[in-house]
């Protein structure tokens, strides 16, 4: 039988405010455990939440970018449920009516392939504390400097079909986060957290089949391989006649499966109602208008205008365009060199993001700045080096050996562009290789290939081809 | 309607309420009776009203985002029953 994938993905993006959501209490990540949790955190008798502004700024932000309707009377309700890492016994979390409403987004899991994925909503909550199950033999130790953190959970429609539809949904939101500043996308440290709703059904039948949500994702690799871990897992079950119950599964990296979390509470039966300590936020249109203007140039934006404007192409515009970081160092270093715009994308997509992903290093470590790549790039454009040649500047300045200049000069790996220099190379080779001068002339074109190659060897890879050529040619001629 | 002792039982459960059983027939009474009047209620035609989140027609003030908490994890921990390495330690939970 043939099978389709349903799947919705649930994103908890850490909104990157300075106070937490009701208090005011720091959200610097790694401060020593419950130094950043004061009396509301802690749930203590008598406190009151009072939300905090920016992150109702940061969530109206989001829901402008993708085009959904901000609701103009939100309202916080209690989520309730017995967690030792929730110490008031409730979550504040928006049920009814969040503050924003439905949008959408565009997704390209492929080159050339374009799909619209639905956003039903995004909400307001506040995150809970950490539990620490290793620390003590018979305890668990409880962190709460996370309590209170301000999250946006953006839920989607179930419009995905594949884990790679999903994975290009979620880089999607995870980089227009970072250009909107509202998170720092930060998977490792929690800031950005997917969970998955996967549901498999014959095809064409309308009807979702039983889902299950996994949980404890922290990296898009793992996002795509729990997806399809779990599709195989549902087909293998119901096509050896079970069923698929409706639970929470917790993904395992290490054994790359996931396995039923056993529930305490086994219905999830949180009885939400409105929060009688907040009351219904009202966001009017002069704020929302306010909000519009302050947006700063999206990734659809941008890719636009590389491509329209820089001349990129529509592949080279979606990479760079792709994250806060490679376009902000694309950006960087186009400033100081705007006409440098297509050979600076082809390095930055070739040579430098091979570099980086090999020593697992991101944009905004990498040893080669906007400023100095863009050195070499100009000793380049003004052909005091090949491009050959610049691989091994690339390689030395990777190495913190200094800049382009510094690196030419000391190695002596200027190119050779004086005409009787490279004229003296030619003779040289010519002399000592009459049967080959005695080839091209009968004809065989390709014996140039082997001229040229000699050539280069001899100026150590220092002369400039386009001349070498030339002169060649003009010299063999009978 | 009426409200079964499993029903009375699994309310207290969720809310973590400890009730002695011969005290639940109670509690189903007393319940139901409630929820009979809801049930009343119902009976009004509510079409055209808004649903209303918050008795008072006003809304949230917002507060401006400052950290103005200082650390004061000593006096806090000072009233925890159990503590250790900073840390507030519970009956293990597992997953």
């Amino acid at each position: 039988m043939q099978w389709e994938t349903v799947i919705g993905l649930e994103i908890h993006a850490q909104l990157a405010t300075k106070s937490k959501i009701f208090s005011a209490a720091s959200t610097a990540f790694g401060a020593a455990p419950n130094t950043q949790a004061c009396a509301v955190d802690l749930g203590l008798p008598g406190v009151l939440p009072v939300l905090n502004v920016e992150a109702v700024n940061m969530a109206i932000k989001f829901g402008v970018a993708i085009g959904a309707e901000i609701g103009r009377e939100s309202v916080f309700a209690r989520k309730n449920y017995f967690y030792p890492d929730l110490p008031k016994g409730y979550q504040i979390s928006q049920f009814e009516l969040p503050i924003v409403g439905k949008g959408e987004i565009s997704i390209s899991p492929e080159e050339g392939v374009h799909r619209v994925i639905g956003v039903t909503r995004a909400h307001l909550e506040e995150d809970a504390g950490k539990s620490l199950h290793d620390q003590f033999p018979k305890q668990t130790g409880i962190d709460l400097n996370r309590a209170g953190t301000p999250l946006l959970e953006i839920v989607s429609e179930p419009d995905l079909r594949s884990a790679k539809e999903a994975v290009a949904y979620a880089r999607k939101i995870h980089a227009l986060v970072q250009f909107l500043n509202i998170c720092d996308g930060n998977m490792q440290e929690g800031s950005f957290r997917c969970d998955a709703n996967v549901s498999v059904r014959p095809m064409g039948q309308t009807a979702l089949g039983t889902r299950a949500e996994i949980k404890n994702i922290n990296s898009f690799r793992f996002l795509e391989r729990a997806i399809n871990y779990e599709i195989e897992r549902q087909v293998d079950l119901i096509e050896d006649g079970g069923r698929v119950v409706q639970e929470t599964r917790l993904y395992d990296a290490d054994k790359n499966e996931t396995r039923s979390m056993r529930s305490k509470e086994e219905a999830n039966d949180y009885r939400y109602f409105p929060d009688p300590d907040l009351l219904p936020v009202r966001v009017t249109d002069a704020d929302i208008e306010a909000i519009r203007a302050s947006l700063p140039e999206l990734p659809e934006q941008k890719r636009q205008r590389y491509v329209e404007q820089l001349n990129l192409t529509d592949y080279n515009a979606e990479l760079l365009s792709g994250s806060r970081e490679i376009a902000d160092y694309f950006e960087t270093a186009l400033a100081a060199a705007p006409e440098l715009s297509s050979l600076l994308s082809n390095w930055i997509l070739g040579d430098l993001t091979g570099a980086l992903n090999k020593s697992e290093k991101s944009f905004t470590d990498s040893p080669v700045t906007p400023e100095l790549l863009i050195g070499l790039l100009r000793r380049i454009a003004d052909d005091t080096i090949s491009g050959k040649i610049a691989k091994e500047v690339f390689e030395a300045m990777w190495n913190a050996e200094g800049n382009a200049d510094e690196i030419i000069e000391r190695k002596g790996l200027k190119q050779i562009t004086d005409s009787g220099a490279i004229e003296k190379l030619i003779d040289d080779v010519i002399a000592k290789n009459p049967d080959q001068v005695q080839q091209f002339r009968e004809g065989k074109e390709k014996v140039l290939g082997f001229f040229v190659g000699q050539i280069m060897q001899q100026s150590k890879g220092k002369a400039n081809p386009g001349q070498v050529n030339q002169l060649l040619r003009a010299k063999l001629k009978p | 309607m009426s409200l079964k002792p499993e029903d009375v039982k699994n309310i207290a459960h969720l809310a973590r309420l400890a009730i002695s059983d011969d005290s639940i027939s109670d509690y189903a009474r007393d319940l139901s009776s409630i929820l009979d009047l809801v049930e009343q209620m119902n009976q009004v035609n509510t079409d055209h009203v808004q649903p209303m989140a918050h008795p008072m027609d006003a809304q949230q003030r917002l507060r401006p985002d400052a950290v103005t908490e200082i650390n004061q994890r000593e006096k806090f921990q000072s009233i925890a029953p159990d503590v250790d390495s900073g840390l507030y330690r519970v009956p293990k939970v597992i997953e």
